[in-house]
């Protein structure tokens, strides 16, 4: 495919794969969130997403600073650290026409914002949360993280004598309705991941392994590309198929292949590799987080979906129309009904 | 029938006792935490009130949920002064643990009321004792034993309803008032009120000077306390999201909002056109609220001194991003926890300046219950308006006690949603604007919302420095831009925030400052002064920042008093950062112990500077 042909190219509504990039990026050569922003992008061109209805946020870390390098016609609110749930809580509330998706780190959402992240959860709100997971915070250079390795080396700390957090185990635990975890190193699988996470109902999370290539590439590391390349098992091979329009129709074996139906009317096809796996059984993907961690390989792929949760603002009952978009005449009660107040006072 | 008399007490020979004294004193009543007797002293206040007669109420309570001394106060005043007083002359005495020090503090003359049970631990020959068979009215009330304790309250209102001749339908009125017009409740309490009533009338020989009599000085108010009035104003003032985490005495605000949305903002098919969420912690709250501010709703939620504290990063952030959002906060004592059931206006400094690095808010200082209403709908038009954060100061003693207040106006004013741009204006503007681009001089710049159907409407909202296009920058020159513009928006905010009001006396020497709930008490101060032959003018904030008339009333006065309710003299360090020329002349009058301040301690605290004053 030629460069020309390439630009030439316009998805669904019409727009090329370059209205979804970004700024130039300012992370290091190579870093996994690199890739991951790429991969953000082919799939908001992929879906036909619009940009303008799709809303970023971010807390604070290089994680956090990738919003900039893709969508950039879309708005984006970079926040405080750990504290972008609650800023994504507000703004999808009131806006539940937005498409939300968050960025955010292992630092971000495993230390400081941990509590902030399983009260989105609880909440089940509408969007993607990406969590970039390198074990370690790159922006402040190179200290260990909640979910660094047992034995992982700090440049100034020592060692990490403490268990890492699995985001992925939080997450479940938490009630969250999508759960996937994914490499920076596969762009192909997150990419359809992140494909049925836009699609999903409430909160999806993926937990993405985001190599730090300046301070935790090194060998040994589970957050190395070494490491995922060699360690990564995938639960199944996993196709989307959009609601829109076909995508390309793997040939799976019969038998084999589990279908998700998502509440749009997508589908996710799973074709299992190695294992029997339920993805719709939750005790089941805590087992097996459980037994991983015993293990020497991670397992990647979409661990958990439940497409029955209420979602935050369906709990909250509001109107169809977003609130933002209310006229004032809705928002001001009538004089009348100030007349009737202050009689009752009186 | 009970038999009392025994245990009366002899008279005494008080000389006032003779004189009567109509509609001027004030009431104690003194109870335990927990015993239920809010509603009983409400039913006082309220009947008092109907009577056309100027009262106040002060509830004076610990931070403990049953088993500590409380104290309900009713200044009862023909001259409508509506100030805690610091002393009593009616004391209803129902709380053991502290009967000798409440008796002890009477003032000479006074009565005082107890359940005939009680061996009191103290006697005063100026004061006249009347026992009231407290717990042998309840057993005839006919109330289910876990009723009774509540009924029992309805004891003291009875028989004070007979001392004091308030009038038994204004009484019953003010029950169905309490109750909701729940005839069971009604029927109930009525009856223990009427049975003291009746038990007193029998029993009790009047031997003092203190009654109510029907006046026309109430006509045209209600009684109602400054958070509901807050979470009122909100409503009409079209509030779209409210995210909240429970903190005394902030709670009501939220309680009353999601009542009155409940009732007002629903589509016929129950749906809400409002959204409330209750968060893990402060941190959660402010976020919730910045994010649906940035969103482009009308965004605010209801704190105290310790969750505004948890708040201070967001709340720089929100400045510094220029995103609108409206926190109330309704001060108690602090530092930290402090006492979170008494008064105070200390958070004056944290609140103007909070968050780190340059920048400050805009305050909103509510003075009566009907600026509670009117601030509630203007926080979120100058939110919207200045795209920044608005801070509401309340405090305990105006939004909890009740409060004579004229009904609520309904808003003349459009809602103000600020400089909004819609896709069809960027198409119009073929997509020609900066997100920081100060275009009309005032600072404010044009922002889109999220969401905005136009390839250009999208921008990037960070704490880091930005330039004009909203782009990343650490420029000097575009961090220096930046900061001098929102400088200049704070400057273009004092020409719309709300004005002091001033009542400049001819000639006055003295210029009393002051703010929020300390009204009243300086009010009244004026006229104990004026009647020392003190005469002073007043100026009231009502906002921060400061602006032009203070400069002018300090320049126009010799000698200026900030009077505040805190102890560092808070407001008087800002004046005095304002008026630097003037800062020696700035005299502080603070004082914080929980409790609202009194005419008499400000009176006598300014009289005796003024003693110096004339003898150098």
């Amino acid at each position: 495919m030629t460069a020309t042909t390439e630009s030439a190219a316009v998805n669904r509504i019409g727009l090329s794969k370059a209205d979804y990039n970004g700024a130039s990026s300012t992370l290091c050569n190579g870093c996994g969130h690199y890739s991951i922003a790429n991969v953000i992008i082919g799939a908001a061109y992929e879906l036909g997403l619009d940009p303008t209805r799709i809303a970023k946020f971010s807390g604070i870390g290089c994680s956090s600073k990738s919003p900039a390098y893709f969508l950039g016609k879309s708005h984006s609110i970079n926040g405080l650290h750990g504290r972008m749930p609650s800023l994504a809580t507000g703004a999808t509330t009131v806006n539940k026409d937005l498409v939300a998706i968050g960025v955010s780190g292992d630092g971000d959402t495993g230390s400081i914002g941990l509590g902030q992240f399983k009260h989105l959860l609880r909440r089940n709100v509408d969007m993607v949360y990406l969590i970039e997971n390198n074990g370690v915070y790159g922006l402040t250079k190179g200290q260990l993280s909640a979910t660094a390795d047992l034995g992982q080396k700090s440049k100034h700390g020592g060692l990490n004598e403490l268990p890492p957090i699995d985001l992925c185990l939080e997450a479940i635990i938490a009630g969250c309705s999508f759960v996937a975890r994914s490499f920076a190193g596969d762009p192909k699988q997150l990419q359809t991941l992140l494909k049925a996470a836009f699609s999903h109902r409430g909160t999806a999370v993926l937990n993405i392994i985001s190599p730090c290539v300046t301070f935790n590439n090194g060998e040994g590391s589970t957050k190395s590309y070494v490491w995922g390349r060699e360690h990564e098992l995938p639960l199944h091979e996993i196709n989307f198929i959009p609601l829109e329009h076909d995508e390309i129709q793997a040939d799976y074996e019969a038998g084999a292949v589990r279908e998700v139906a998502m509440h749009d009317g997508s589908l996710i096809r799973l074709r299992k590799i190695d294992q029997e796996y339920d993805p719709t059984d939750r005790m089941a993907a805590i087992r097996l987080l459980e037994e991983e961690h015993s293990g020497q390989m991670f397992t990647t792929g979409l661990l958990y979906i439940n497409e029955g949760r209420q979602t935050l603002a369906e709990h909250e009952k509001l109107v169809a129309l977003p609130l933002v978009h209310l006229p004032d005449e809705k928002l001001r009660p009538s004089r009348a009904a100030l007349d009737a107040i202050n009689a009752e006072y009186s | 029938m009970i038999a009392t008399d025994a245990k009366q007490p002899p008279a005494t020979n008080a000389a006032d006792r003779r004189t009567p004294c109509v509609n001027d004193f004030s009431i104690t009543i003194a109870t335990v935490n927990g015993a239920g007797s809010q509603t009983a002293n409400n039913t006082l206040l309220r009947a008092i009130h109907k009577m056309g007669v100027p009262v106040s109420g002060k509830n004076i309570f610990p931070s403990n949920i049953q088993g500590l001394p409380t104290w309900f106060t009713i200044r009862v005043s023909t001259a409508g002064y509506l100030a805690r007083r610091e002393q009593n002359e009616v004391l209803v005495a129902l709380n053991r643990a502290s009967l000798q020090e409440d008796i002890r503090n009477l003032a000479s003359g006074g009565i005082c009321l107890y359940p005939l049970d009680e061996q009191l631990p103290l006697r005063r020959d100026d004061v006249t004792f009347y026992p009231m068979p407290v717990n042998e009215l309840v057993k005839q009330s006919g109330a289910d034993l876990k009723l009774r304790p509540y009924v029992a309250n309805m004891v003291y209102v009875g028989a004070l309803a007979w001392l004091l001749e308030i009038e038994l339908p204004e009484v019953e009125a003010a029950l169905s008032h309490q109750f909701n017009g729940k005839q069971k409740a009604i029927t109930l309490n009525y009856a223990t009120v009427q049975a003291a009533y009746d038990w007193a009338a029998a029993n009790l020989v009047k031997n003092d000077p203190f009654c109510i009599e029907r006046m026309d000085r109430t006509t045209g108010t209600f009684l109602v306390d400054g958070n509901s009035a807050a979470a009122l104003g909100a409503v009409f003032g079209g509030v779209q999201f409210a995210a909240w985490y429970p903190i005394t005495p902030s709670t009501s605000i939220v309680d009353h909002l999601s009542d009155y949305l409940h009732r007002l903002r629903r589509d016929p098919d129950g749906k809400a056109t409002y959204s409330i969420v209750q968060a893990e912690d402060e941190l959660a709250v402010i976020g919730m609220v910045v994010g649906a501010g940035w969103a482009g709703a009308r965004s605010m939620t209801a704190t105290s001194g310790p969750g505004l504290s948890l708040m201070a990063e967001f709340a720089g952030y929100a400045y510094f991003a220029e995103i609108p959002a409206v926190i109330w906060d309704v001060q108690r004592m602090g530092p930290s926890t402090g006492l979170p059931t008494r008064t105070a206006q200390d958070d004056i400094l944290a609140a103007y300046t909070l968050g780190h690095g340059d920048g400050r808010h805009i305050c909103l200082i509510p003075g009566t219950v009907n600026e509670c209403f009117e601030f509630g709908s203007m926080a979120l038009d100058l939110a919207e308006r200045l795209q920044t954060l608005v801070i509401v100061l309340s405090d305990l003693d105006l939004g909890l006690n009740l409060w004579p207040t004229k009904p609520f106006s309904y808003p003349d004013r459009p809602l103000d949603r600020g400089k909004v741009l819609s896709a069809e204006e960027l198409t119009r503007l073929q997509g020609d604007w900066k997100r920081y681009a100060d275009l009309d001089g005032d600072g404010i710049c044009y922002r889109t919302l999220p969401g905005t159907n136009h390839p250009a409407a999208a921008y990037f909202t960070r704490g880091t420095g930005h330039n004009e296009a909203a782009g990343y920058s650490e420029r000097p020159e575009d961090w220096a831009a930046n900061l001098s513009r929102l400088a200049r928006k704070h400057d273009y905010a004092r020409t719309i925030v709300p004005a002091p009001v001033i009542d400049p006396v001819n000639a006055a020497e003295v210029g009393l400052i002051s703010y929020g709930s300390n009204d009243p008490a300086i009010q009244e101060a004026r006229d104990l002064l004026h009647a020392s032959g003190i005469a002073s003018s007043y100026l009231r904030l009502r906002a921060l920042p400061l602006e032009s008339s203070l400069t002018e009333f300090i320049s126009s006065h010799k000698r200026l008093y900030v009077v505040e309710n805190n102890l560092d003299g808070q407001m008087r360090a800002l004046i005095q950062l304002h008026a630097p020329a003037d800062a020696d002349r700035l005299v502080s009058i603070a004082k914080c112990d929980g409790l609202p301040l009194t005419a008499d301690w400000i009176a006598a605290s300014i009289a005796a500077l003024e003693a110096k004053e004339e003898k150098p």
